[in-house]
Protein backbone atom coordinates (compact mmCIF):
# COMPACT_ATOMS: atom_id res chain seq x y z
CA UNK A 1 0.00 0.00 0.00
CA UNK A 2 1.02 3.17 -0.84
CA UNK A 3 0.30 6.33 0.93
CA UNK A 4 -0.18 9.51 -0.73
CA UNK A 5 0.09 12.45 1.58
CA UNK A 6 -3.27 14.79 1.94
CA UNK A 7 -2.36 17.93 3.93
CA UNK A 8 -4.37 20.29 1.66
CA UNK A 9 -1.74 21.22 -0.80
CA UNK A 10 -2.30 20.45 -4.66
CA UNK A 11 -4.02 18.10 -6.75
CA UNK A 12 -3.56 14.38 -5.90
CA UNK A 13 -6.40 13.30 -8.39
CA UNK A 14 -3.76 12.02 -10.97
CA UNK A 15 -0.87 10.85 -9.14
CA UNK A 16 -3.88 8.43 -7.62
CA UNK A 17 -4.92 7.52 -10.87
CA UNK A 18 -1.45 7.10 -12.27
CA UNK A 19 -0.90 4.68 -9.44
CA UNK A 20 -4.22 2.53 -10.36
CA UNK A 21 -2.84 2.59 -13.84
CA UNK A 22 0.00 0.73 -12.78
CA UNK A 23 -2.08 -1.68 -10.39
CA UNK A 24 -0.66 -0.55 -7.59
CA UNK A 25 -2.60 -0.38 -4.63
CA UNK A 26 -2.73 3.21 -2.72
CA UNK A 27 -4.52 5.73 -0.77
CA UNK A 28 -4.76 9.80 -0.73
CA UNK A 29 -4.80 10.10 3.00
CA UNK A 30 -4.45 12.86 6.27
CA UNK A 31 -4.78 10.03 8.76
CA UNK A 32 -1.51 9.60 10.55
CA UNK A 33 -2.21 5.35 10.90
CA UNK A 34 -2.05 5.13 7.26
CA UNK A 35 1.31 6.69 7.26
CA UNK A 36 2.30 4.01 9.86
CA UNK A 37 1.08 1.46 7.94
CA UNK A 38 1.65 2.27 4.00
CA UNK A 39 4.53 0.12 2.83
CA UNK A 40 5.29 3.40 1.36
CA UNK A 41 4.75 6.83 1.04
CA UNK A 42 4.57 9.87 -1.35
CA UNK A 43 4.82 13.53 -0.32
CA UNK A 44 3.35 15.29 -2.88
CA UNK A 45 3.07 18.86 -3.15
CA UNK A 46 2.44 21.97 -5.24
CA UNK A 47 2.53 25.59 -4.26
CA UNK A 48 4.11 27.88 -1.99
CA UNK A 49 7.22 26.47 0.22
CA UNK A 50 5.97 28.20 3.56
CA UNK A 51 2.51 27.68 3.16
CA UNK A 52 2.92 23.86 2.08
CA UNK A 53 5.78 23.54 5.15
CA UNK A 54 3.52 25.15 7.56
CA UNK A 55 0.17 22.83 6.25
CA UNK A 56 2.64 19.85 6.53
CA UNK A 57 3.16 20.58 10.52
CA UNK A 58 -0.91 21.76 10.93
CA UNK A 59 -1.94 18.68 9.82
CA UNK A 60 -0.61 16.52 12.45
CA UNK A 61 1.71 14.31 9.73
CA UNK A 62 5.27 15.42 9.75
CA UNK A 63 6.09 14.09 12.51
CA UNK A 64 4.23 10.65 11.84
CA UNK A 65 6.29 11.39 8.04
CA UNK A 66 9.42 12.00 9.84
CA UNK A 67 9.26 8.79 12.34
CA UNK A 68 8.83 6.84 9.44
CA UNK A 69 11.05 8.08 7.17
CA UNK A 70 14.27 7.18 9.72
CA UNK A 71 12.61 4.00 10.26
CA UNK A 72 13.70 3.28 6.80
CA UNK A 73 10.12 3.18 5.21
CA UNK A 74 10.56 4.26 1.46
CA UNK A 75 9.52 7.86 1.39
CA UNK A 76 9.26 9.60 -2.13
CA UNK A 77 8.55 13.78 -2.44
CA UNK A 78 7.28 14.92 -5.96
CA UNK A 79 7.90 18.62 -6.80
CA UNK A 80 7.07 20.64 -3.76
CA UNK A 81 6.77 17.73 -1.86
CA UNK A 82 10.49 17.03 -2.67
CA UNK A 83 11.72 20.45 -1.76
CA UNK A 84 10.08 20.10 1.48
CA UNK A 85 12.08 16.93 2.06
CA UNK A 86 15.51 19.19 2.05
CA UNK A 87 16.90 21.26 5.12
CA UNK A 88 15.46 24.47 3.71
CA UNK A 89 14.52 26.94 1.27
CA UNK A 90 15.44 30.27 0.33
CA UNK A 91 11.93 31.07 -1.45
CA UNK A 92 10.71 34.00 -0.48
CA UNK A 93 12.75 34.60 3.19
CA UNK A 94 14.53 31.69 4.42
CA UNK A 95 12.05 28.20 5.65
CA UNK A 96 13.33 25.19 7.40
CA UNK A 97 12.57 21.71 5.61
CA UNK A 98 12.01 18.35 7.09
CA UNK A 99 16.02 17.89 6.34
CA UNK A 100 15.45 14.12 5.35
CA UNK A 101 17.65 14.94 2.09
CA UNK A 102 21.14 17.20 2.44
CA UNK A 103 20.96 20.47 0.06
CA UNK A 104 18.79 23.57 0.06
CA UNK A 105 16.53 25.25 -2.48
CA UNK A 106 17.83 27.65 -4.02
CA UNK A 107 16.04 30.64 -6.70
CA UNK A 108 16.37 29.65 -10.37
CA UNK A 109 16.19 33.30 -11.09
CA UNK A 110 19.33 34.99 -11.13
CA UNK A 111 21.21 32.24 -11.38
CA UNK A 112 20.40 31.15 -15.05
CA UNK A 113 20.58 33.13 -18.17
CA UNK A 114 18.05 36.29 -18.67
CA UNK A 115 16.13 34.76 -21.75
CA UNK A 116 15.41 31.84 -20.33
CA UNK A 117 11.65 32.19 -18.43
CA UNK A 118 10.95 31.40 -14.93
CA UNK A 119 9.27 28.89 -13.42
CA UNK A 120 11.10 26.30 -15.39
CA UNK A 121 7.82 24.85 -17.31
CA UNK A 122 7.66 22.14 -19.89
CA UNK A 123 9.44 18.52 -21.19
CA UNK A 124 13.25 18.11 -19.96
CA UNK A 125 15.91 15.52 -20.27
CA UNK A 126 17.57 13.76 -17.73
CA UNK A 127 21.35 13.13 -17.30
CA UNK A 128 21.90 10.64 -15.06
CA UNK A 129 24.72 10.73 -11.92
CA UNK A 130 26.36 8.03 -11.61
CA UNK A 131 24.95 7.46 -7.97
CA UNK A 132 21.58 7.96 -10.50
CA UNK A 133 22.51 4.97 -12.85
CA UNK A 134 22.73 2.81 -9.76
CA UNK A 135 19.83 3.77 -7.54
CA UNK A 136 16.93 1.51 -7.79
CA UNK A 137 14.33 4.44 -8.40
CA UNK A 138 15.95 4.75 -11.87
CA UNK A 139 16.35 1.44 -12.46
CA UNK A 140 13.78 1.85 -15.77
CA UNK A 141 14.83 5.19 -16.28
CA UNK A 142 17.24 5.91 -19.50
CA UNK A 143 19.46 8.97 -20.27
CA UNK A 144 17.77 11.69 -21.80
CA UNK A 145 14.51 10.45 -21.11
CA UNK A 146 11.92 13.35 -20.69
CA UNK A 147 10.51 14.62 -18.23
CA UNK A 148 7.54 17.06 -17.12
CA UNK A 149 8.50 20.22 -14.93
CA UNK A 150 6.97 23.16 -13.56
CA UNK A 151 9.15 24.73 -10.75
CA UNK A 152 11.08 28.03 -9.81
CA UNK A 153 13.24 26.97 -7.46
CA UNK A 154 15.86 23.93 -7.41
CA UNK A 155 18.28 21.99 -5.48
CA UNK A 156 21.82 22.91 -4.50
CA UNK A 157 24.65 22.17 -2.48
CA UNK A 158 23.04 18.90 -2.56
CA UNK A 159 25.68 16.64 -5.00
CA UNK A 160 25.95 13.78 -2.89
CA UNK A 161 22.58 12.98 -3.24
CA UNK A 162 21.91 13.84 -6.71
CA UNK A 163 20.48 10.99 -8.87
CA UNK A 164 19.78 13.25 -11.94
CA UNK A 165 20.05 16.77 -13.55
CA UNK A 166 18.30 18.42 -16.39
CA UNK A 167 19.94 21.35 -17.96
CA UNK A 168 17.80 24.91 -17.97
CA UNK A 169 20.88 27.20 -17.74
CA UNK A 170 22.58 25.41 -14.73
CA UNK A 171 21.86 21.71 -14.13
CA UNK A 172 18.83 21.84 -12.34
CA UNK A 173 18.15 19.09 -9.69
CA UNK A 174 15.12 16.63 -11.19
CA UNK A 175 15.94 13.58 -8.69
CA UNK A 176 17.81 13.05 -5.22
CA UNK A 177 17.53 10.56 -2.78
CA UNK A 178 19.48 9.85 0.92
CA UNK A 179 19.15 6.48 1.60
CA UNK A 180 15.46 5.32 2.07
CA UNK A 181 13.88 9.22 1.25
CA UNK A 182 13.85 10.24 -2.55
CA UNK A 183 11.88 13.07 -4.74
CA UNK A 184 12.19 13.96 -7.87
CA UNK A 185 11.22 18.01 -8.76
CA UNK A 186 9.65 16.97 -12.08
CA UNK A 187 5.95 15.54 -11.85
CA UNK A 188 6.05 11.68 -12.77
CA UNK A 189 2.63 11.56 -12.69
CA UNK A 190 2.48 13.85 -16.24
CA UNK A 191 5.82 12.36 -17.34
CA UNK A 192 4.34 10.00 -19.62
CA UNK A 193 5.91 6.53 -20.04
CA UNK A 194 9.08 7.66 -18.04
CA UNK A 195 7.28 9.01 -15.04
CA UNK A 196 4.68 5.84 -15.07
CA UNK A 197 7.99 3.82 -14.77
CA UNK A 198 10.08 5.81 -12.02
CA UNK A 199 6.54 5.19 -10.10
CA UNK A 200 6.32 1.83 -10.90
CA UNK A 201 10.05 1.56 -9.57
CA UNK A 202 9.62 3.66 -6.38
CA UNK A 203 6.93 0.69 -5.38
CA UNK A 204 9.68 -2.08 -5.90
CA UNK A 205 11.85 -0.42 -3.41
CA UNK A 206 11.80 -2.23 0.12
CA UNK A 207 12.13 -0.67 2.91
CA UNK A 208 15.48 -1.09 5.39
CA UNK B 1 17.51 21.25 -22.80
CA UNK B 2 13.86 21.87 -22.56
CA UNK B 3 12.03 20.90 -25.47
CA UNK B 4 8.93 23.02 -27.54
CA UNK B 5 5.52 21.72 -27.00
CA UNK B 6 3.43 20.19 -29.58
CA UNK B 7 -0.14 20.30 -28.11
CA UNK B 8 -3.28 19.06 -30.00
CA UNK B 9 -6.20 21.27 -28.69
CA UNK B 10 -10.14 19.06 -28.65
CA UNK B 11 -13.10 21.09 -28.40
CA UNK B 12 -15.65 19.10 -27.02
CA UNK B 13 -19.37 19.50 -27.17
CA UNK B 14 -21.95 17.12 -26.30
CA UNK B 15 -19.40 14.34 -25.67
CA UNK B 16 -17.59 14.26 -29.06
CA UNK B 17 -14.70 16.36 -30.32
CA UNK B 18 -15.29 19.54 -32.85
CA UNK B 19 -13.64 21.97 -34.49
CA UNK B 20 -14.59 25.26 -36.03
CA UNK B 21 -13.40 26.82 -39.12
CA UNK B 22 -13.06 30.34 -38.63
CA UNK B 23 -15.00 29.39 -35.55
CA UNK B 24 -18.21 28.35 -38.01
CA UNK B 25 -19.41 24.97 -39.55
CA UNK B 26 -18.78 22.82 -36.69
CA UNK B 27 -18.14 19.32 -37.55
CA UNK B 28 -18.23 16.62 -35.29
CA UNK B 29 -14.66 14.64 -35.40
CA UNK B 30 -14.11 11.88 -32.46
CA UNK B 31 -14.84 10.70 -29.38
CA UNK B 32 -12.27 12.61 -27.02
CA UNK B 33 -11.18 10.10 -24.60
CA UNK B 34 -10.18 7.72 -27.61
CA UNK B 35 -8.72 10.79 -29.52
CA UNK B 36 -6.55 11.88 -26.01
CA UNK B 37 -5.07 8.18 -25.99
CA UNK B 38 -3.99 8.46 -29.81
CA UNK B 39 -2.46 11.49 -29.16
CA UNK B 40 -0.39 10.63 -26.17
CA UNK B 41 0.61 8.08 -28.07
CA UNK B 42 1.39 9.88 -31.03
CA UNK B 43 3.59 12.11 -28.25
CA UNK B 44 1.95 15.07 -28.02
CA UNK B 45 3.09 17.05 -25.40
CA UNK B 46 0.20 18.33 -23.67
CA UNK B 47 -3.54 18.16 -24.57
CA UNK B 48 -5.95 21.38 -24.11
CA UNK B 49 -9.74 20.62 -23.81
CA UNK B 50 -12.09 23.09 -24.62
CA UNK B 51 -15.70 22.40 -22.77
CA UNK B 52 -18.09 24.43 -25.72
CA UNK B 53 -20.89 23.41 -23.99
CA UNK B 54 -23.92 25.11 -22.68
CA UNK B 55 -25.92 22.55 -21.30
CA UNK B 56 -25.78 21.42 -17.57
CA UNK B 57 -26.14 18.20 -19.41
CA UNK B 58 -23.13 18.73 -21.07
CA UNK B 59 -21.05 19.96 -18.29
CA UNK B 60 -21.60 16.34 -16.81
CA UNK B 61 -20.81 14.56 -19.57
CA UNK B 62 -17.47 17.38 -19.95
CA UNK B 63 -16.35 16.58 -17.12
CA UNK B 64 -16.80 12.68 -17.20
CA UNK B 65 -14.64 12.52 -20.38
CA UNK B 66 -12.35 14.70 -18.01
CA UNK B 67 -12.01 12.21 -15.08
CA UNK B 68 -11.76 9.09 -17.90
CA UNK B 69 -8.77 10.34 -19.79
CA UNK B 70 -6.91 11.56 -16.51
CA UNK B 71 -7.26 8.00 -15.81
CA UNK B 72 -5.38 6.67 -19.26
CA UNK B 73 -2.95 9.54 -20.08
CA UNK B 74 -0.22 10.89 -17.99
CA UNK B 75 0.85 14.06 -20.12
CA UNK B 76 -0.20 17.52 -18.50
CA UNK B 77 -4.18 18.31 -18.88
CA UNK B 78 -5.49 21.80 -19.36
CA UNK B 79 -9.00 22.38 -19.29
CA UNK B 80 -11.10 25.64 -20.80
CA UNK B 81 -14.15 26.91 -21.72
CA UNK B 82 -16.79 28.44 -19.71
CA UNK B 83 -14.10 28.92 -16.53
CA UNK B 84 -15.95 32.56 -14.71
CA UNK B 85 -15.18 30.79 -11.22
CA UNK B 86 -13.25 29.73 -8.71
CA UNK B 87 -15.75 27.11 -8.16
CA UNK B 88 -15.17 26.47 -12.19
CA UNK B 89 -11.62 25.61 -11.20
CA UNK B 90 -12.28 23.27 -8.63
CA UNK B 91 -14.28 21.15 -10.70
CA UNK B 92 -11.90 20.70 -13.37
CA UNK B 93 -8.94 20.53 -11.13
CA UNK B 94 -10.75 17.34 -9.08
CA UNK B 95 -11.53 16.21 -12.34
CA UNK B 96 -7.73 15.68 -13.30
CA UNK B 97 -7.32 18.93 -15.54
CA UNK B 98 -3.75 20.19 -14.04
CA UNK B 99 -3.88 24.05 -15.45
CA UNK B 100 -7.19 26.16 -16.00
CA UNK B 101 -7.59 28.22 -19.07
CA UNK B 102 -9.34 31.55 -18.77
CA UNK B 103 -10.57 34.03 -21.38
CA UNK B 104 -14.14 35.84 -21.18
CA UNK B 105 -14.41 35.18 -17.45
CA UNK B 106 -11.50 37.26 -16.84
CA UNK B 107 -12.27 39.83 -19.21
CA UNK B 108 -15.82 40.15 -17.19
CA UNK B 109 -13.89 39.70 -14.01
CA UNK B 110 -9.99 40.16 -14.32
CA UNK B 111 -9.78 39.32 -10.89
CA UNK B 112 -10.56 35.78 -11.19
CA UNK B 113 -7.20 35.43 -12.44
CA UNK B 114 -5.17 37.23 -9.27
CA UNK B 115 -7.77 34.90 -6.96
CA UNK B 116 -7.33 31.57 -9.08
CA UNK B 117 -3.37 32.01 -8.85
CA UNK B 118 -3.86 32.46 -5.26
CA UNK B 119 -5.17 29.59 -4.65
CA UNK B 120 -3.83 26.87 -7.00
CA UNK B 121 -0.49 28.96 -8.29
CA UNK B 122 0.12 30.64 -10.97
CA UNK B 123 1.29 27.65 -13.05
CA UNK B 124 -2.32 26.60 -12.84
CA UNK B 125 -3.68 29.39 -14.31
CA UNK B 126 -3.42 29.65 -18.10
CA UNK B 127 -4.85 32.92 -19.86
CA UNK B 128 -6.31 32.44 -23.16
CA UNK B 129 -7.07 35.19 -25.54
CA UNK B 130 -8.51 35.45 -28.89
CA UNK B 131 -6.78 38.52 -31.23
CA UNK B 132 -8.04 40.42 -33.54
CA UNK B 133 -6.31 43.41 -35.94
CA UNK B 134 -8.55 46.29 -35.48
CA UNK B 135 -7.29 49.74 -37.09
CA UNK B 136 -3.66 48.37 -36.88
CA UNK B 137 -3.72 47.40 -33.31
CA UNK B 138 -4.60 44.12 -31.83
CA UNK B 139 -7.77 43.72 -29.98
CA UNK B 140 -9.24 41.30 -27.93
CA UNK B 141 -12.14 39.65 -29.05
CA UNK B 142 -15.12 37.63 -27.36
CA UNK B 143 -17.76 35.18 -27.92
CA UNK B 144 -15.97 32.69 -30.16
CA UNK B 145 -15.06 35.96 -31.79
CA UNK B 146 -17.04 38.06 -32.56
CA UNK B 147 -17.43 40.49 -30.23
CA UNK B 148 -14.45 43.43 -30.00
CA UNK B 149 -14.19 44.14 -26.67
CA UNK B 150 -11.80 46.89 -27.69
CA UNK B 151 -9.39 45.44 -25.08
CA UNK B 152 -5.63 46.38 -26.67
CA UNK B 153 -3.80 42.46 -26.59
CA UNK B 154 -0.31 43.26 -26.01
CA UNK B 155 -1.72 45.26 -22.43
CA UNK B 156 -4.62 42.37 -21.87
CA UNK B 157 -2.10 39.70 -21.49
CA UNK B 158 0.54 42.08 -19.43
CA UNK B 159 -2.24 42.69 -17.22
CA UNK B 160 -2.87 39.03 -16.81
CA UNK B 161 0.22 37.87 -16.44
CA UNK B 162 0.83 40.73 -13.53
CA UNK B 163 -2.24 39.02 -11.80
CA UNK B 164 -0.48 35.87 -11.81
CA UNK B 165 -1.38 33.96 -15.24
CA UNK B 166 1.30 31.28 -15.50
CA UNK B 167 1.07 30.72 -19.31
CA UNK B 168 -0.56 32.32 -22.37
CA UNK B 169 -2.67 30.98 -25.05
CA UNK B 170 -2.60 33.37 -27.43
CA UNK B 171 -5.31 32.27 -31.02
CA UNK B 172 -5.34 34.48 -33.91
CA UNK B 173 -8.51 35.18 -35.38
CA UNK B 174 -6.99 36.60 -37.96
CA UNK B 175 -5.08 33.02 -39.03
CA UNK B 176 -7.41 30.85 -37.30
CA UNK B 177 -8.41 28.41 -39.83
CA UNK B 178 -6.70 30.08 -42.88
CA UNK B 179 -3.41 27.55 -42.68
CA UNK B 180 -1.17 29.86 -44.06
CA UNK B 181 1.27 29.97 -40.55
CA UNK B 182 0.57 31.36 -37.21
CA UNK B 183 -0.07 35.16 -36.23
CA UNK B 184 4.15 35.81 -35.87
CA UNK B 185 4.06 39.35 -35.86
CA UNK B 186 1.26 39.22 -33.18
CA UNK B 187 2.46 36.46 -30.93
CA UNK B 188 6.08 38.64 -30.81
CA UNK B 189 4.29 41.60 -29.68
CA UNK B 190 3.00 40.21 -26.88
CA UNK B 191 6.03 37.55 -26.02
CA UNK B 192 7.91 40.98 -25.87
CA UNK B 193 6.06 42.02 -22.93
CA UNK B 194 5.98 39.27 -20.99
CA UNK B 195 8.13 36.55 -19.30
CA UNK B 196 5.71 33.66 -18.96
CA UNK B 197 5.22 30.48 -21.20
CA UNK B 198 3.57 31.38 -24.56
CA UNK B 199 1.59 29.00 -26.63
CA UNK B 200 0.31 29.88 -29.94
CA UNK B 201 -2.71 28.84 -31.77
CA UNK B 202 -4.69 29.82 -35.24
CA UNK B 203 -2.87 29.25 -38.26
CA UNK B 204 -0.57 26.21 -38.89
CA UNK B 205 -1.33 24.33 -41.98
CA UNK B 206 1.89 22.42 -42.15
CA UNK B 207 5.10 21.27 -40.90
CA UNK B 208 7.10 24.34 -41.69
CA UNK B 209 4.79 26.79 -40.07
CA UNK B 210 5.91 24.80 -36.57
CA UNK B 211 9.33 25.13 -37.94
CA UNK B 212 8.42 29.18 -38.52
CA UNK B 213 7.01 29.34 -35.22
CA UNK B 214 9.80 28.15 -33.56
CA UNK B 215 12.76 29.61 -34.75
CA UNK B 216 11.63 32.37 -32.57
CA UNK B 217 12.63 31.16 -29.02
CA UNK B 218 10.70 33.37 -27.08
CA UNK B 219 7.42 31.07 -28.65
CA UNK B 220 7.39 27.78 -26.24
CA UNK B 221 4.35 26.04 -27.84
CA UNK B 222 2.62 25.17 -30.66
CA UNK B 223 -1.27 24.85 -30.64
CA UNK B 224 -3.73 23.19 -33.44
CA UNK B 225 -6.76 21.02 -33.59
CA UNK B 226 -8.10 20.29 -37.09
CA UNK B 227 -5.34 19.60 -39.16
CA UNK B 228 -4.25 16.86 -36.36
CA UNK B 229 -7.90 15.95 -35.92
CA UNK B 230 -8.04 15.29 -39.75
CA UNK B 231 -4.47 14.11 -39.94
CA UNK B 232 -3.41 16.34 -42.34
CA UNK B 233 -0.35 16.72 -40.15
CA UNK B 234 0.93 13.88 -37.76
CA UNK B 235 2.48 14.58 -34.25
CA UNK B 236 4.93 12.08 -34.87
CA UNK B 237 5.76 13.00 -38.26
CA UNK B 238 5.75 16.73 -36.95
CA UNK B 239 8.12 15.72 -34.34
CA UNK B 240 10.51 14.04 -35.78
CA UNK B 241 10.62 16.79 -38.83
CA UNK B 242 11.55 18.98 -36.42
CA UNK B 243 13.85 17.89 -34.61
CA UNK B 244 15.77 16.83 -37.69
CA UNK B 245 15.68 20.69 -37.75
CA UNK B 246 17.65 21.53 -35.15
CA UNK B 247 14.01 22.18 -32.58
CA UNK B 248 14.30 20.42 -29.36
CA UNK B 249 11.40 18.10 -29.20
CA UNK B 250 10.48 15.24 -26.60
CA UNK B 251 10.91 11.96 -28.17
CA UNK B 252 9.29 8.40 -27.41
CA UNK B 253 12.70 7.31 -27.60
CA UNK B 254 15.76 8.59 -25.67
CA UNK B 255 17.29 11.12 -26.96
CA UNK B 256 21.17 9.17 -26.58
CA UNK B 257 19.74 6.03 -28.37
CA UNK B 258 18.79 7.67 -31.94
Amino acid sequence: MITIIDYGVGNLFSLSCSLDYLGLENQISKKAEDLRRADRIILPGVGAYADAIRKLWESGLAEPLLEEARNGKPVMGICLGMQLLFEKSYEYGEHEGLGLIPGVMSPLKGRIREDLKVPHMGWNSLRLTPEGKRHPLMKYTREGDYVYFVHSYYGTDCEESLLATSEYGVPVTAAAACRNVMGTQFHPEKSGETGLRILKAFSEIEGR
Amino acid sequence: MITKRIIPCLDVKDGRVVKGVNFEGIQDVADPVEMAEFYNASGADELVFYDITASAEGRRIFTDILTRTARRVFIPLTVGGGIGSLEDFDRVLKCGADKVSVNSGAIRRPELIDEAARRYGNQCVVLSMDVKRVNGSFHIFQNGGRIDTGMDAVEWAADGVRRGAGELVVNSIDTDGVKQGFDIEMLLAIAARVDVPIIASGGAGKMEDFLELFSHPQIDAGLAASIFHRQEVRIADLKRYLRANGIEMRMQEPAGAQ
